[in-house]
């Protein structure tokens, strides 16, 4: 259950700005792919073409192909709902649902697929999901009580488990630590390399050490300047990127020269 | 690090709209950023702030090192005192004192109300059933005979207005703030808001002039067939029987419901109807999802405050519905129901005495079921708290 995705040429649009132009990637699956690069230039629009999350915003639209395993996402036929079920994302900020206990906040997206799915099973994905979010022997005693009363890091977990529980072929992160403490962060970094086992994952980091630390290829993005539109400068695998990367601008930007 | 001039935006923007979106500001101090486009901000222009690195910079090629020497030119920091200024203590008490005032105040006009209807009822409730039997309308009935149908005729209406109004507002405001394109959108929203200034008299006319032939030819089908059902038997024109009036107090009640519900549905976080999206929700299961789950207790405080107006409402009800006093539930019947506030101003004009006194114990009575629909209303509101989107 992990697929590989194949950008071409995306231009992405909101409205009349041209917020990233022209980007050619192949996302290996059964890897983490980081993206990074300066705030502004992209990063986030990209990823939220990936899995069609881009359009749900007024006026913004996308030209340009993006194919998972042989089928193009945005091709007319495609449905976007079912898009996001097989591209799970996590975002920046936890986002559980706060009317929802902790054990029916890692169900909503089964439920979604699967009204009548029985209490067993349901427990079963439960604790499933949350073992593999590294988040069940912290939350086991306590799965009706509400998802907000956890701490940042663990809300941030919940929504991964509530992500991989739909058992999706793709996880998308976008700065999933960003808004952590460093331990939280190290648990979610260590979930990462257990994840990508069976997901194939993109994320957005803002951190060189952890984009070092967890991504197998890394992919920098830049912009020419404001109101330009960000553009993919180099694609390589992470510690060519990081020893040896081939243009001057990556270079500057990973030891901290900008940005 | 060199600290760099960030703005520090909280992000949790509510829907507003105009907010701009975190924007990082360059060293030059120009905004990086281009205005949220959409009606709200969305997650994924949020994340430029909270990032205390200088990586929070979106400073374009290499001209990025002299951004950061001008960074350096910043003035220092004046230094701050920490004694408060003897002028904002003065605003602090003043604004402590005012506020603290208003809320005595309401409390007052609360107590002086109830007050009153307590002691000009007084007579009433101590008559004895003789000096009640000398009031020709209340048919030697006791003060608790001549209430109990009222209290349940203004119940009937205002109870059947709301089950009509609900699901229409909810359906309206959904639309506006989730289907609607924006400019069809706010003007529905504004033809909304003009509904409700439309004074309640004019709903009367309306009602009783054109809704009632308008409405004749449904009840007779409904009466024709669901008669077996007792709600529906025995309809005989024209349509002034309760049903009709609790339409007209529908009618009346969708403007506030709506008003109040497309403000908190507008209000849920975009976080969660992302979350909700981004699982492969259909838009209906992301409003079910995180919309309405979100809005529930501002639904209930929207449909509460409807009630209220459908309970006291007075004119459309005196206009539409030919009077009745009795425990029935033949709403298609004219004849059957009147309702409290109705009651009392077609009756006032011509009481005098006790008569006054036994109409203000059923405003009593109103005044006693409003302050319990409220409170109602507070507890389903707080019953489930722990789980409400304010934590
Ligand atoms: N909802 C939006 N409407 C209009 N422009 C947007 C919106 N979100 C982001 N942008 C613009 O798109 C560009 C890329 O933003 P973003 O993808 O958030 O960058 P990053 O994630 O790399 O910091 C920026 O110029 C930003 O101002
Ligand atoms: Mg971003």
């Amino acid at each position: 259950m992990s697929k590989r995705i194949d950008v071409e040429n995306l231009d992405v649009y909101y409205g009349d700005f041209l917020a990233v132009e022209g980007v050619s990637m192949a996302i290996e699956p059964r890897s983490v792919t980081a993206l990074i690069g300066p705030s502004g230039c992209g990063k986030s629009t990209f990823l939220r073409t990936l899995n069609r999350m881009h359009e749900v915003i007024p006026g913004a639209r996308v030209e340009g192909r993006a194919v998972m395993d042989g089928q193009d996402l945005y091709a007319p036929e495609v449905d976007p709902v079912q898009v996001r079920r097989q591209v799970g994302m996590v975002f920046q900020r936890p986002n559980p649902f706060p009317t929802m206990s902790i054990a029916d906040n890692v169900l909503a997206g089964v439920r979604l697929n699967n009204k009548r799915i029985s209490k067993g099973d349901a427990a079963d994905t439960v604790e499933r999901s949350l073992r593999g979010a590294n988040l069940w022997n912290e939350v086991k005693d306590r799965l009706d009580k509400p998802g907000s009363s956890l701490s940042g890091g663990q809300q941030q977990r919940l929504c991964i488990a509530r992500a991989i529980a739909v058992e999706p072929q793709v996880l998308l992160m976008d700065e999933p630590c960003s808004a952590l403490d460093p331990i939280s962060t190290l648990a979610i970094e260590d979930l990462m390399s257990e994840l990508k086992n069976d997901y194939t994952i993109v994320i957005v980091t803002h951190n060189m050490q952890q984009a070092a630390r967890v991504s197998d290829r890394t992919a920098f993005f830049n912009i020419a300047g404001t109101g330009q539109p960000g553009k993919l400068i180099e694609m390589a695998d992470t510690p060519t990127m990081f020893s040896s990367p081939s243009v001057p601008a990556t270079e500057d930007y990973i030891s901290g020269r900008f940005g | 690090m060199t600290p760099v001039p960030t703005s520090s935006q909280d992000s949790t923007v509510p829907g507003g709209g105009q907010a701009p979106h975190g924007a990082v500001t360059t060293a030059a101090g120009t905004p990086a950023g281009v205005p949220a486009g959409g009606r709200r901000t969305t997650a994924a222009t949020m994340d430029e702030d909270m990032h205390d690195d200088s990586s929070a910079w979106a400073a374009p090629g290499p001209t990025a090192v002299d951004h950061r020497v001008s960074g350096h030119a910043q003035p220092p920091a004046p230094a701050v005192s920490l004694r408060a200024s003897g002028a904002s203590r003065v605003a602090d008490t003043i604004f402590k004192g005012v506020s603290g005032a208003t809320g005595v105040l309401i409390l007052v006009v609360l107590a002086a109300v109830a007050g009153f209807l307590v002691l000009r009822a007084w007579p009433a409730l101590t008559a004895s059933p003789d000096e009640l039997a000398k009031i020709s309308w209340m048919n030697g009935q006791s003060l608790l005979e001549y209430v109990g149908p009222l209290v349940f005729g203004t119940l009937l209406s205002a109870i059947l207005a709301l089950g009509l109004a609900v699901p229409l507002s909810l359906g309206i405001a959904l639309f506006i703030t989730h289907y609607a394109p924006r400019r069809a959108a706010q003007a529905l929203g504004y033809v909304i808001d003009l509904l409700a200034a439309i004074p309640s008299v004019v709903y009367g006319l309306w009602g009783a002039l054109w809704l009632a032939p308008v409405l004749d030819p449904i009840f007779r089908w409904l009466s024709d067939t669901l008669g077996f059902i007792p709600l529906f038997a025995g309809y005989t024109a024209p349509a002034r029987n309760v049903l009709a009036a609790a339409t007209v107090l529908a009618v009346m009640i969708i403007p506030i419901i709506t008003a109040v519900s497309r403000e908190v549905f507008f209000q849920t976080p975009v976080l969660h109807e992302e979350a909700a999206l981004a699982l492969g929700a259909t838009r209906w299961e992301t409003i079910r999802m995180a919309v309405l789950p979100f809005g529930r207790s501002g639904l209930v405080s929207a449909s509460m405050l409807g009630l209220g107006r459908a309970l006291g409402e007075t004119m459309a009800v005196l206009m539409i519905l030919s009077p009745g006093y009795l425990f029935s539930f033949f709403l298609l019947k004219p004849g059957q129901h009147q309702s409290i506030a109705a009651n009392i101003a077609a009756k006032f004009p011509e009481a005098s005495g006790l008569s006054v006194s036994v109409l203000i114990a059923t405003g009593l009575a109103l005044f006693v079921i409003t302050l319990a629909v409220n409170m109602v209303a507070r507890w389903i509101i707080a019953r489930r708290a722990e789980f409400s989107g304010a934590n």
